[in-house]
């Protein structure tokens, strides 16, 4: 029978996590394992990957076939694009961003990366921390995913030895000095054998800590939201001019920062204007408090103009209101940054347009450090780029706020997204 | 003790489709809601109701009518649309067959799924319409596991999946030259289990083919469908009466249906949490090949 109980499934919270890799990490057969274990794989999917493998010649069940979805995928072995995976436990609803590790995949990586509440990332017993784990570390600490586990992989190949596991934490935790990783936990896993993925390893009674499901069962997500500092994007104005609600004007929207409640005093951007929030609405219902990542509609004590692009904060505490921005791009395409080329940015639900002035330096994402005298920014490149806009952005840095910290860059020309850019803490202040 | 500012998954699936749904009126011209019956578009329209309310839905449902259609969807339909107030266009495949867009399949496993491509593309270049809202849900089927929220389409309606955009974040880009669309999924990140969990926290009324109910079918390479007078048998197949209920909801010659008992949606639930076989194991369109789907998608399917 299920383990579903009706009624507890309502109470269950969403944790969206990473996995980045290969299949020589062993990360196809963890997901599969996570999937399988938690009775998550269905026997139609089953039966088509028997098939599939049975026809390809492969000895083992190939559990990335299960989440390499595209033909082409199929076809050369490998994972191309961001795949969506779903299960359940009883605690909680997951939702993997499985990408492909390779450094030619650093933007499908950064893609997966830009929701999730956790990585996990693979560490191969028998090598250490090698450059792909310094890739991935990296990567989960630009786009600031707030809980990082560590999976040091493989352990039935090294004997299940304390001594390795030790050794390769030791040299993860120095490593990671030198990155801003909020929340670090380590778990010594046989992804192979299910040790300590789903069960509890027999093979290594010396780990005390729970195994990869019971952390991401236990993670705590409810501050990975910014409740400090109150944002609130205008996305839309319902004004229904119906009988019952004909003089209904509301500011629909989803909180991105901070929280908000009937009474409180708003500040409009960027007209500066002032109000009070008259009434939280969600369809028929009224709230008294609403914070990230709720979708709500504001309705305000006075009649002023705001439209969609506009933001609501509160007095007292503003984000930077800026045309000039320093951020750290990755860059998404063939066609490379042109340094002085217009694009269009996409910014909450704020569109303007920008000249790109500078790129100060690059980012060698296997070293961390900085490469200089080569400011050519193309495919799967991080650099750090200033850019001015053709009208005010209201940002705040990335680390501060994952929302109104991100913006993306659009070729005009293609329509594309080329480009997307986490807000720097180096910005000048009022600047523009 | 739970943090005070947490949120339950359906409330955030809720919150994140909604954002995307009001991101479509705020970015497009001429949205649409393609509504077929099913229970995944009765969930996108509610979604959409609650989005702007207290306003009207600020786009149109389209339902791409293959004339192969369980009854109670079609009465299911009008009266929603009726309660709502919104407006319905339906995309009619038998006008399309008439006209000689496209030709009907031969043979008893005749299906006019195929040719519901060609009415959709159509009914979206006379309205114009730049962005189709649709239910379909990533833990559907393998190639759907890799569609964006916003998903761009040419101008011949294709999708190139090897091509997509970059989608970051909730940032939506939605640019597009004239003549092409998009195609949207709010619904992108639910689950089967989370659809049925919001119907019933949301008290959300189906069309009754969901419940079991009484049918005459006939079992096909191990698929329970239902008897119509369009359907013709083979020769080793027969009609019987079985207790029976839809899990999803298509055209009537590809819908496979499941023996059950389930009569609320709690059965229901209990059920789902038990089944050991996917939604779109009954389904006869994707078990034409490994990559169906995909080839489908490709060409505009929805």
């Amino acid at each position: 029978m299920s383990e579903f109980s009706t009624k507890g499934y309502l109470d269950m919270e969403l944790l969206r996590f990473t996995t980045a890799g290969s299949v020589d990490d062993g990360k196809s057969t963890l997901i599969g394992r996570l999937l399988y274990d938690s009775k998550s794989i269905f026997e139609d999917q089953l039966e088509a990957v028997k098939r599939a493998s049975i026809r390809r010649g492969n000895e083992h069940i190939d559990l990335a076939l299960l989440t390499d979805g595209l033909r082409a995928e199929r076809e050369q072995g490998i994972t191309i694009d961001v795949a969506y995976r779903y299960f359940a436990t009883p605690k909680r609803k997951f939702i993997i961003a499985d990408t492909p590790g390779h450094i030619q995949y650093t933007r499908n990586m950064v893609t997966g990366a830009s929701t999730a509440n956790a990585a996990i990332i693979l560490i191969d017993a028998r090598n250490g921390v090698t450059e792909q784990t310094c890739r991935h570390s990296y990567i989960a600490s630009l786009l600031q995913i707030p809980h990082v586990i560590i999976c040091i992989n493989k352990m039935d190949l090294v004997g299940y030895n304390q001594q390795v596991y030790e050794r390769i934490r030791q040299e993860f935790n120095n490593f990671a000095d030198k990155l801003k990783l909020r929340e670090v936990t380590y778990v010594p896993i046989s992804a192979l054998h299910g040790d300590n993925v789903v069960d509890a390893s027999l093979n290594m009674p010396w780990y005390k800590g729970g195994t990869l499901r019971h952390v991401l069962e236990h993670i705590e997500i409810g501050n990975d939201h910014n409740l400090e500092d109150p944002r609130f994007p205008v996305q839309h104005v319902i004004r229904p001019l119906s009988d019952e609600y004909h003089d209904y004007r509301g500011y629909a929207g989803r909180v991105a920062g901070g929280f908000f409640r009937p009474g409180d005093k708003v500040t409009v951007l960027p007209s500066m204007l002032s109000s009070t929030i008259k009434s939280i609405d969600i369809y028929n219902e009224t709230l008294d408090e609403a914070w990230p990542p709720m979708s709500v509609t504001f309705s305000l004590e006075d009649d002023i103009d705001i439209s969609r692009g506009d933001m609501l904060v509160k007095p007292g505490n503003l984000p930077l209101i800026t045309q000039d921005i320093e951020v750290m791009m990755c860059w998404m395409n063939d066609k490379p940054l042109q340094i002085n080329g217009k694009y269009a940015v996409k910014h909450t639900t704020r569109d303007v347009r920008c000249i790109i002035q500078e790129v100060k330096y690059k980012v060698n994402v296997n070293t961390l450090e900085q490469i200089p005298g080569d400011h050519t920014v193309g495919l799967n490149d991080i650099a750090c780029v200033r850019l001015r806009t053709t009208k005010p952005l209201f940002v705040d840095p990335y680390n501060v706020n994952r929302r109104t910290g991100a913006l993306i860059i659009i070729d005009e020309a293609t329509n594309n997204t080329v480009g997307v850019g986490m807000v720097t803490t180096n910005q000048l202040l009022n600047g523009g | 003790m739970k943090h005070k500012f947490t949120l339950t998954h359906l409330e955030e699936l809720e919150y994140e489709s909604i954002y995307v749904i009001r991101e479509v009126a705020a970015q497009f011209e001429r949205p649409v809601l393609l509504f077929s019956g099913g229970k995944d578009s009765i969930v996108m329209t509610h979604l959409a109701v609650k989005a702007f309310w207290p306003g009207k839905l600020p786009f149109p449902l389209l339902h791409i009518d293959t004339g192969h259609n369980f009854l109670e969807t079609i009465v299911y339909r009008d009266n929603l649309v009726k309660k709502l107030g919104a407006q319905l266009i339906v995309g009619s495949v038998q006008e399309s067959i008439d006209t000689g867009r496209v030709i009907e399949e031969k043979g008893a496993t005749a299906s006019r799924n195929i040719l519901q491509t060609t009415t959709l593309l159509d009914t979206i270049e006379k309205y114009k319409f730049d962005a189709a809202m649709g239910g379909g849900r990533r833990d559907e089927e393998k190639a759907r596991a890799k569609e964006r929220f916003f998903s761009h389409r040419d101008e011949f309606g294709q999708w190139d999946p090897k091509n997509q955009r970059p989608e970051l974040w909730n940032i939506f880009n939605g640019r597009k030259n004239q003549g092409e669309h998009f195609r949207v999924f709010p619904i992108s990140n639910w689950t089967e289990m989370d659809v049925w969990q919001y119907i019933m926290k949301e008290k959300i009324e189906l069309p009754e083919i969901y419940f079991t109910h009484q049918r005459e079918v006939f079992n096909r390479d191990g698929v329970w469908l239902a008897k119509a007078p369009f359907m013709t048998l083979k020769d080793n197949e027969h009609y019987e009466t079985r207790t029976v209920r839809c899990r999803t909801i298509g055209d009537i010659s590809c819908t496979g249906l499941t023996l059950s008992t389930a009569n609320t949606i709690e059965e229901i639930i209990d059920e789902i949490a038990a089944t050991r076989v996917t939604e779109r194991g009954g389904r006869a369109d994707d078990m034409r090949s490994e990559a169906a789907m995909e080839d489908r998608k490709k060409e505009g399917y929805f």
